[in-house]
């Protein structure tokens, strides 16, 4: 029958759709982990870069990453789950609260160099901290804020309504409940939106361009107002700045900068999937 | 203890609340720098200067013109790339993919959406572009079209996850009524589950293209960074400049407070003002719906 034969072709092509997408996803890394391991070795990994670049390692942008990184952690992940839990435990469903929510969905649509100038304009000129890790980690946390933020709201809100009833029956403040029993509950869940957020802060760069980021800086930073550098903005230079440039050194840094933001993810994804299997709700 | 007790949950309660409202703050304070910085250029750069069709900054022509273009013509080839594969993508999943290989596609598609966007910039400069000189015949791989190739790769998976999130909340009585009226699975796909996510489908595209405007690294690395007028479909294979790579690329190198400093800050408010405008569009598609649906219901 012809609707039937118009099915099949459908599928068909739908499938087709589906593994263009995916074919290229894992091709892009493979590719990187065929091209780049050659270059992995001990001293590309805890080495300084030599020779404008072109040799040695690419040890103060692995550090310089792992700082961000971490910095982007300290303010973001206090403040973002903060908000979840007053949009899940506290706010009333007003005009205020969609307000609020209106302001995240922006912020996770706001462009990031936009993030970019906006951390130039407001903690590298007007509060002074000069290109460094602070204002590039404070720069980087804001537009962090939004992924934490919802992924961590949608943890609180599965547990289960019961969970907390009990809990103030017994006699527990709202907090105390909020504190030992929902939060606890909703912790993987939290972790893996805290993990993919801080996954997206570590591979950017257009926002730490102008915030924190170093061209070349042949030694570990000291303290939060030094600049650094960082393995998305030093892929980004050895790959369009450095003339002559070893293309074995730039599959290297891209696939160490894989397996830092890819790794992230694993780990995510692995919390996810075992929170999941253990759940008895 | 219990005046403590209290005392204490008192602050904690406000601490929290104030982190709540902390995001309505960032977008206000966003949206005050990039004016305090951006507005100087209204009245350091004529306004025909600035609507003119030459950016050439070193002369003193702020046109921006040909960014605006140059950013469009790579939001919609994005979007030709984006809206095809991400919807078949999501329908696919959704609707025909057996379970084990849903478990599969949505964390891969997920990992797409984590791929710093500075590789795929750079696996851009350094195979996807001089394949597409050789294969097309061009003088030069470095194209509008080879950013928007890219771009619709980055957007796909914005696309699938929410248009996926709205097919799977289609309520399976919809599928279910379809074939026992003797449709095929490919009709009801079509004819009912489609049009009833309709909505989610939508916002889904909306921001998917909203985050192939804002795309920086990987248009700066690919399209060849040339502030040209793109005006017919034959510029989507010539170098064109977007509006973000040109910030990304140009405020670097220019002194603060300068003219050249406040345009590129006026451009960003721009874009700022446009991720906005699609933002908010995006999700009163969704409130609009949800009142539809609950008046449906009730």
């Amino acid at each position: 029958m012809n609707r039937h034969l118009n099915q099949r072709l459908g599928f068909s092509l739908l499938t087709l759709t589906a593994v263009f997408t995916v074919v290229p996803i894992l091709g892009v890394i493979v590719y990187i982990l065929v091209q780049g391991s050659p270059a992995i070795s001990w001293e590309f990994l805890t080495a300084v870069p030599r020779s404008g670049m072109r040799e040695g390692g690419i040890l103060p942008a692995i550090i310089g990453t792992f700082y961000l990184t971490l910095g982007t952690a300290v303010f973001s992940v206090p403040l973002g789950i903060a908000a979840a839990i007053y949009l899940s435990e506290y706010a009333a469903d007003n005009r205020w609260t969609r307000l609020i929510r209106l302001a995240i969905i922006n912020l996770a649509g706001i462009p990031s160099v936009v993030y970019g100038l906006f951390g130039l304009g407001l903690f590298v000129l007007f509060l002074n901290f000069g290109t460094s890790i602070l204002a590039a980690s404070l720069t980087l946390s804001i537009m962090t804020l939004p992924v934490i933020i919802s992924t961590a709201e949608e943890a609180l809100r599965a547990v289960p309504q019961a969970f907390r009833t009990v809990s103030v029956s017994l006699g527990a403040t709202r907090w105390q409940t909020i504190r030992r029993i929902v939060v606890p509950q909703a912790l993987p869940g939290i972790l893996t939106g805290v993990i993919l957020g801080l996954e997206r802060a570590a591979g950017e760069t257009a926002p730490i361009l102008f915030t924190g980021a170093a061209f070349f800086l042949p030694r570990l930073p000291g303290s939060v107002f030094d600049a650094t550098m960082a393995l998305p903005y030093h892929l980004f230079v050895i790959s369009t700045q450095v003339p002559e440039m070893p293309v074995k050194i730039q599959y290297g840094t891209a696939l160490v900068l894989l397996v830092f933001v890819l790794g992230m993810n694993l780990v995510a994804t692995v919390i996810r999937s075992r929170a999941r299997a253990r759940r008895q709700w | 203890m219990e005046k403590d007790l209290n005392w204490r949950e008192f602050v904690i309660t406000r601490a929290i609340k104030a982190s709540g409202y902390s995001a309505i703050v960032f977008v206000l304070l966003i949206f005050f720098f990039l004016l305090r910085e951006g507005l100087p250029t209204l009245g350091e750069v004529s306004l025909s200067n600035l609507f003119s069709t030459r950016w050439y900054p070193i002369e003193d022509y702020f046109g921006i013109l040909p960014l605006i273009t140059g950013s469009l013509i790579v939001t919609v080839g994005a979007a030709l790339v984006a809206i095809p594969f991400g919807i078949g993508t999501a329908v696919y999943i959704a609707e025909i993919a057996p379970r084990w290989m849903r478990e599969i596609l949505k964390p891969l598609v997920e990992l797409l959406g984590g791929l710093p966007s500075v590789v795929l910039g750079f696996l851009g400069i350094l195979v996807l572009s001089p394949w597409i000189r050789v294969v097309l015949d061009l003088p030069t791989g470095l194209t509008a079209f080879t950013g928007s190739l890219l771009l619709g790769g980055i957007a796909v998976p914005t696309v699938v996850s929410v248009a996926e999130d709205a097919l799977d909340t289609v309520p399976r009585a919809y599928r279910e009524g379809a074939w026992a009226l003797g449709a095929t699975k490919w009709q009801t796909i079509w004819r009912v589950t489609l049009p009833a996510a309709r909505s989610g489908v939508l916002t889904g595209v909306m921001l998917g293209i909203g985050r192939a405007i804002g795309e920086t690294m990987t248009v700066m690395m690919v399209t060849g960074n040339a502030p040209v007028m793109a005006l017919t479909p034959g510029s989507l294979f010539s170098p064109v400049r977007t509006m973000t790579a040109t910030i990304a690329a140009e405020m670097g190198e220019v002194a603060s407070g300068s003219v050249h400093y406040h345009t590129l800050f006026f451009i960003g408010m721009v874009l700022f003002l446009i991720s906005l405008a699609v933002n908010i569009a995006a999700s009163t598609v969704v409130f609009r719906s949800k009142k539809r649906a609950e008046r449906i219901l009730s």
